[in-house]
């Protein structure tokens, strides 16, 4: 079963963090159709915080066709092969190219901070119309 | 029978504390005044203020321990202080009143007595986990151990409404976790409301999902967590005369809270009525917290989105 965890600091809606732990587990196949999710009440007595975060969490992951919560029951991760929405699977030439682009940022004299801020500011201006950038 | 009551109260008013023009005068001077608030079921309600901005007096007047001067306060849609909100409300005051001489165990038989619901196995394990013997009269146990046996009192009253004045001051960091957690499994299990006050506002985020902030007697801002959220940002834009001049925002600002201009630069933090839609403007998100600081650094500005609307339309900022 996941464990889930909060960074206070990462600037990251505590929900967020949640739903984002979920679809990064399927992503790794640590999280497979099927597995259960811990309960709002258990996520709660382990992080301590509020269960309508919790609720919310899960409720976007349902939006999300990431779980389905049967009633009575618990969350279950959705079968992958039916959801509209699952995560993307990461091309693998895509991190390559980033790697590439990291070595000339490097190569021009960026330092990691530098490099951080040009790649946040092209993320923010890329999704910035897309609510949470 | 009691949960159909409380539940047909619940249907009467959605709202676990209603209060309206409410207000409490000592002697010549206010403590409270002008307070209209609809706070939700089932919320985590953080009240925000520095010392003596009607925080304490508010929490005693939904308690029903002190009488208002005028308006009027319900707590979970029964009179505060009458028989119906006694038994639905419970109250932990800031110094965790205990009496000093008497034992764990003889507070926990009093709970027994005075609260039809008490429910005393919980009471009892709760305090074994913490360590806390019965037999050791309150004035004995350190601070920490004190604000525990208070919080364990009020909780095994298993009320509908939760009132904790100050709950984690007087305990150290592993404690104040310990003590949100149970509060939010409280929450979870039974939908019950929790109001809590602090002057300390980090780690707000994790825990409240409703905000209250008070000054100078008076409520300045009051809504759901994801509501303020959603309607402040922090604006990042030109900077020195490029900014537009003193009191410049862009489109869509309805009202500055905090302003730090230099040639390069200028920082906003603005409650929003519209997109910001010009270009040199970046927006970003905001915390409860963030928000939460500019508003007792701004105590002019006003803000209480939803239950005023047509009370006092147009006069939000």
């Amino acid at each position: 079963m996941i464990v889930f965890y909060l960074e206070p600091d990462s600037g990251v809606p505590a929900y967020l963090q949640l739903v984002r732990q979920v679809e990064h587990a399927i992503r790794l196949g640590r999280l497979s159709a099927g597995d259960q999710l811990p309960s709002v009440r258990d996520v709660v007595a382990v992080l301590g915080i509020n269960p309508n975060t919790v609720a919310k969490a899960y409720r976007e992951m349902e939006s999300r066709h990431l779980v389905d919560t049967r009633q009575g029951r618990g969350t279950f991760v959705a079968d992958l092969a039916t959801a509209a929405a699952g995560p993307a699977v990461i091309p693998a030439g895509l991190a390559r190219d980033l790697a590439d682009w990291i070595t000339r940022a490097r190569a021009a004299g960026l330092d990691r901070d530098d490099a951080a801020a040009v790649f946040e500011q092209e993320l923010h201006a890329a999704y910035r119309n897309e609510g949470i950038a | 029978m009691t949960a159909m009551a409380g539940r047909a109260a619940a249907e009467r008013s959605a709202a676990a504390i209603e209060c309206s023009g409410l207000g409490k005068r000592y002697g010549r001077t206010w403590a409270l005044r002008d307070c209209t608030l609809s706070l939700p079921e089932g919320r985590v309600v953080a009240l925000i203020g520095p010392n003596g901005a009607g925080k304490t007096t508010f929490l005693s007047l939904v308690m029903g321990l002190a009488e208002p001067t005028e308006g009027t306060v319900l707590a979970d849609g029964h009179p505060a202080g009458g028989p119906g909100a006694l038994a639905r409300v419970a109250f932990m005051g800031q110094d965790h009143p205990l009496y000093k001489r008497f034992t764990v165990a003889d507070h926990l038989r009093m709970g027994c007595e005075l609260n039809a619901g008490f429910d005393l196995p919980w009471a009892r394990a709760r305090l074994a986990d913490l360590d806390i013997p019965l037999r050791r009269p309150a004035g004995r146990l350190s601070g920490g151990q004190q604000a525990q046996v208070a919080l364990t009192l009020a909780l095994a009253k298993r009320a509908r409404v939760i009132l904790l004045d100050e709950p984690v001051a007087s305990l150290d960091p592993i404690a104040r976790r310990e003590v949100m957690t149970v509060l939010m499994t409280r929450v979870a299990e039974t939908g019950a409301t929790v109001v809590f006050s602090s002057h300390v506002v980090a780690e707000l985020e994790r825990v409240c999902d409703y905000l209250v902030v008070m000054s100078r007697t008076q409520v300045q801002l009051a809504g759901a967590a994801d509501d303020l959220i959603a309607a402040h940002a922090r604006l990042i834009g030109p900077g020195g005369a490029a900014a537009g001049g003193e009191g410049a925002a862009p489109a869509g600002v309805a009202a500055v809270l905090e302003r730090s201009v230099s040639d390069a630069q200028t920082v906003l933090l603005a409650r929003l009525c519209g997109p910001v839609a010009d270009p040199r403007w970046e927006s970003r998100s905001v915390t409860v917290e963030d928000i939460a600081l500019a508003y007792m650094a701004a105590p002019g500005v006003r803000y209480q989105p939803s239950p005023r609307l047509s009370a006092v339309s147009g006069s939000g900022s």
